[in-house]
């Protein structure tokens, strides 16, 4: 086969798009991923796409100003480049949606309607009913099964990515395609590419319970990084303040509630046992109104976040004894709150079987999204300013218009390239646009941005750099063969270790999945300590060791989940302890990484971004370097909203309103 | 999303701390007989199918305390967004995820039974093989045809009813709800004959969806013409059970009569022009 080929691995949003544009190039692509694509996890997604618009270009606002915002809500942890690429090529990405045939809510006129979100005075967010994320899958699945059926994508549904193949090089590393294997048949494959794409999403499943699908383990990322591609910024994980705790997963609760009148509390005696209505309100606690008194119940949401969490973990305080408050909305009249929240109270309904009108929702902040992930390089563009700019305000001019390639260079190849040649990574997957928090909203647009945008550069890899020379087709077979023998060796590993004896908790897969979520999320999500940190990677090398003899529960040799599950375990017991260790090193308080003993942002010592890099046999595998953020177009300021009550908050009124994410 | 048979009102309080018996129709692949194995499982507050089937995978014991493997069942957004986790619960179609014990097995010792789909081959356990319905999204050519992803300005614009009608329509996440619950809709586990096989609502309803939109139009004849033959719109018994099991409340009925008079007419354009 002499055809140019790319693998992708993921069909979520950044995979599909990154498959159409690519397709378009003429390269052959192949197309990977564990479920259909039109169920991959992007359609969980509710809130919407940012993007500027005509409507708010007339208000005062601007691509520039998205900008701005999306640098601020990410506590300046982002390379700014990149980011100026995403935000002004952000409303091309609307209008080809558009021409999809995304159904976009619409105004009287039959313009596209627009919200307001988190982290903006303007109505910026566009959507689509209540499930946005679902209708942008869609639209771009129906272009992809179009291109399918012209013979231009392969897709390979059902089957699972196991490890990239590399050239052996260490220093010219170079990726020449991948091994995978068909979750029904078991059989596992290697398949030739002259530059593989990976776009395979977050990590939520680290943390057992999230408000992820349940195949967002990381375990493709991690597997990445084990064979050699650097990991950034792991320790940056967004915890959603209000979720509904579930007994399989945790389902967003949209902070509309709370904006619209919801109460936060938990019963002041320890462990309460009577039904919410029967305790009399004298002896209900009104936390965040109680500490709070000016913001009460919409204190900034990493605020809401962390009280919520202390209460429940340190202070043992949640309702039932459980990590869970009660978010409140039965004061109010029911005919009002089916108006203004009928879509998210019905969710909770449908969920927990209980209405939200007459009995006191419980919900617990959730591991949400990773900012961090696969460390990637770009290519800068055109814009050179002499020195960083300050804050920018509505309708002051832009210092940059928003012609593509000022960001990032169009078509360079090495944009969202890791450190091995000719592997991407696009996506949640990446680390590249949300610094130290995700702006409720831009997470959509990085994923369809990075495969319309920087699916040109890998065609331009393709075409123009080492495979234009040596091509994967013409690598030796050995390689693709001895790739394979090393994945059926681990498999059959797994396979042997089934026996007969007696159920043992230790070396049970899903046990010890199980207790690496609670540790992990005890430590390491919302309020962190040097300490808890270091004790919990203490535990994490322990699950390790037990992992070591695991025993998986079913030896088939068709369709075996188990396998693919217990070998998903190994990683992401890896990715946990990369996580963990980020989370050490870095002593200060960013955005999303909070720690008790570092409380203050630290720009000297910390505006970098943490890069990891796998040393497979040293002591400590895990090797952190710190590498210093591109901050030449904006300079950094304190990431305030407005808050009062903090004793370095530099701004007493509020010049930007809270951030939110959904 | 109102969905009117999922607003829960509990007529009993369900007891908590209680054990639920789940009995599970298992295969071990395509060809293999069938057989049933039942499960105990504790449950807690807030539990669904989901979560009882992970008990199980970490406790694959059977009541008489026999050792077996975990059941394979399919699922993702554990939402009901993805469609991935549909199966047969006590007789009725729906998706897992969304079905909550507190409602289905309110007592001590309440049997919830869990088959697979029957109108789809099985892969393993609970893990049915829908490729079929995917495949019909091809068949009807379900996509706005683009002339490319550059950039190209806005797509048409429409009104508000006309945006929420595709809105509705477009929600349909292929779980096969509607297929499983129609009479004329049959198991083909030969992939020969998919193609003369009645195709069913949710493609029907796709080929609609796509027919409203203002460049989505131009493949309306070819839509047509690919539902006009047989496993076309003519094998349609109107039985309407199709309607009342799917989970998005998509107005199958009412698709399925807007492409029976699209097809109509387009017959007799075609006998007439000769097109
Ligand atoms: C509940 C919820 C609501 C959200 N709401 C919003 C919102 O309103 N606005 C917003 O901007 N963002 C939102 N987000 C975030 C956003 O949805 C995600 O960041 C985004 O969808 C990720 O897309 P992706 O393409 O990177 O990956 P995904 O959509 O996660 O897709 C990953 C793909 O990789 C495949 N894959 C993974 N591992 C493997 C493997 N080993 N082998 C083969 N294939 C593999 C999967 O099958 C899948 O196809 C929300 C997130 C959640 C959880
Ligand atoms: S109306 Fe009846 S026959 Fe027609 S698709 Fe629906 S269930 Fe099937
Ligand atoms: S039409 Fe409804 S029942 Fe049928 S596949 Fe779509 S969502 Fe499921
Ligand atoms: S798991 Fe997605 S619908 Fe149930």
């Amino acid at each position: 086969m002499a055809d140019k080929r790319v693998i992708i691995v993921g069909g979520g949003l950044a995979g599909l798009a990154a498959a159409i544009r690519i397709a378009e190039a003429g390269l052959a692509v192949d197309l990977f991923s564990m479920v259909p694509v039109k169920r991959s996890h992007s359609v969980c997604a509710q809130g919407g796409i940012n993007a500027c618009n005509e409507v708010a270009r007339q208000q005062g606002y601007s691509e520039y100003q998205h900008f701005d915002e999306t640098l601020y809500g990410g506590d300046y942890l982002a390379d700014q480049a990149p980011v100026l690429e995403m935000t002004n090529f952000a409303p091309k990405v609307i209008d080809l949606l558009d021409r999809m045939g995304v159904p976009f809510n619409r105004t009287a006129e039959g313009f596209r309607d627009l919200r307001l979100f988190g982290g903006s005075l303007f109505k910026r967010t566009h959507f689509s009913g209540a499930t946005t994320g679902q209708q942008l899958l869609y639209a771009l699945d129906e272009q992809v099964r179009k291109l399918a059926v012209q013979g231009k994508i392969n897709k390979y549904e059902f089957w699972e990515f196991l490890w990239p193949i590399c050239t052996e090089d260490t220093d010219d590393k170079r990726c020449i395609g991948i091994t995978a294997q068909d979750m029904r048949t078991m059989q596992i494959r290697s398949f030739r590419g002259d530059a593989v794409v990976m776009a395979t999403g977050g990590c939520g499943l680290v943390f057992g319970k999230s408000t992820n699908s349940i195949i967002c383990t990381g375990g493709a990322a991690s597997r990445c990084y084990q064979a050699g591609a650097w990991y950034a910024n792991p320790e940056m994980i967004q915890v959603h303040p209000t979720a509904i705790p579930g007994a399989d997963k945790c389902r967003l609760m949209s902070e509309s509630a709370r904006g619209e009148g919801g109460r936060v509390w938990v019963p002041r005696k320890k462990g309460d046992a009577r039904q919410a209505r029967d305790i009399p309100e004298n002896e209900r606690w009104y936390f965040l109104e109680e500490k709070y008194p000016g913001y009460g119940n919409l204190v900034p949401r990493d605020i809401a976040t962390r009280e919520i969490f202390d209460l429940c973990v340190n202070q043992d305080m949640g309702v039932d004894g459980q990590n869970q408050v009660y978010l409140d909305l039965t004061h109010m009249d029911p005919g009002y709150l089916t108006r203004k929240l009928g879509g998210i109270l019905e969710i909770y309904e449908k969920f927990v079987g209980v209405d939200p009108r007459f009995e006191p929702m419980k919900i617990f902040p959730a591991v949400h999204y990773s900012m961090g992930g696969m460390w990637t390089q770009y290519t800068p563009g055109s814009y050179e300013p002499s020195s960083p700019h300050g804050m920018h305000n509505p309708f002051d001019t832009s210092p940059v218009d928003s012609d593509i390639g000022k960001g990032m260079a169009l078509g360079a190849p090495n944009n969202m390239q890791t450190n091995i040649k000719g592997l991407y990574a696009f996506g949640e997957v990446n680390f590249a646009y949300h610094g130290a928090t995700r702006l409720g909203a831009n997470a959509l647009l990085s994923c369809i941005f990075d495969g319309l945008y920087n699916g040109v550069s890998v065609a331009n890899y393709v075409n123009d750099c080492e495979p234009s020379k040596n091509p994967a087709a013409q690598f030796d077979q050995n390689i693709y063969d001895a790739a394979v023998k090393q994945e059926q060796a681990k498999a059959q590993k797994l396979l042997n270790s089934v026996s007969d004896g007696p159920a043992d908790d230790a070396t049970n897969p899903y046990k010890i999945g199980y207790e690496l979520g609670v540790e992990i999320t005890s430590a390491s999500t919302v309020v962190k300590t040097g300490k808890g940190l270091s004790a919990c990677l203490d535990k994490i090398h322990a699950l390790n060791d037990r992992y070591q003899n695991v025993r998986l529960g079913d030896a088939a040799s068709w369709t075996n989940q188990t396998l693919s599950y217990t070998r998903a375990i190994g990683d992401m017991l890896v990715l946990a302890e990369v996580i963990v260790k980020g989370g050490i090193l870095r002593e200060e308080s960013r955005g999303s990484h909070y720690r008790l003993d570092f409380p203050d942002r630290n720009d000297e010592k910390f505006l970098k971004t943490t890069v990891v890099s796998y040393q497979p046999g040293s002591d400590d595998p895990h090797q952190v370097t710190f590498r210093d953020v591109d901050t030449r177009f904006v300079k950094p300021r304190p990431r305030t909203y407005g808050k009062t009550d903090t004793k370095n908050a530099e701004s007493t009124k509020s010049d930007q309103p809270e951030t939110a994410t959904a | 999303m109102a969905h009117a048979s999922t607003i829960k009102n509990f007529k009993n309080t369900p007891k908590p701390d209680r054990t639920v018996q789940f009995r599970i129709k298992r295969c071990d692949g395509p060809g293999q007989p069938s057989r049933y194995e039942s499960f105990n499982v504790p449950i807690e507050s807030g539990s669904n199918v989901i979560s009882c089937l992970q008990y199980i995978a970490a406790n694959p014991i059977t009541v008489t305390g026999q050792k077996t493997t975990p059941v394979v069942w399919d699922a993702g957004c554990l939402e009901e967004i993805c469609g991935a986790c549909t199966m047969v619960i006590n007789g009725k179609v729906r998706q897992s995820c969304s079905c909550l014990i507190d409602e289905y097995a309110p007592h001590e010792g309440d049997v919830i039974t869990l088959e697979p789909m029957s109108k789809f081959p099985v892969v393993r356990d609970l893990w049915v093989d829908r490729q079929r319905l995917f495949e019909s999204l091809e068949k009807v050519s379900a996509w706005v045809p683009i002339d490319g992803s550059y950039d190209l300005g806005p797509g048409p614009q429409e009104t508000p009813q006309q945006s929420e009608m595709r809105y509705t329509l477009s929600t349909c996440m292929s779980c096969g709800c509607c297929l499983e619950a129609c009479p004329q809709y049959q198991k083909e586990d030969d992939a020969s004959s998919w193609d003369t096989s009645f195709i069913g609502a949710a493609p029907l309803s796709q080929a609609r969806l796509f027919n409203e939109h203002g460049t989505g139009r131009q493949l309306k004849g070819a839509r047509l013409d690919a539902l006009m033959g047989p496993g076309g719109i003519n094998d349609c018994g109107n039985a309407q059970n199709c309607v009342k099991v799917c989970p998005k409340e998509i107005p199958l009925t009412e698709s399925i009569a807007a492409v029976g008079r699209a097809v109509t007419i387009h017959s007799f354009t075609r006998f007439f022009t000769g097109k």
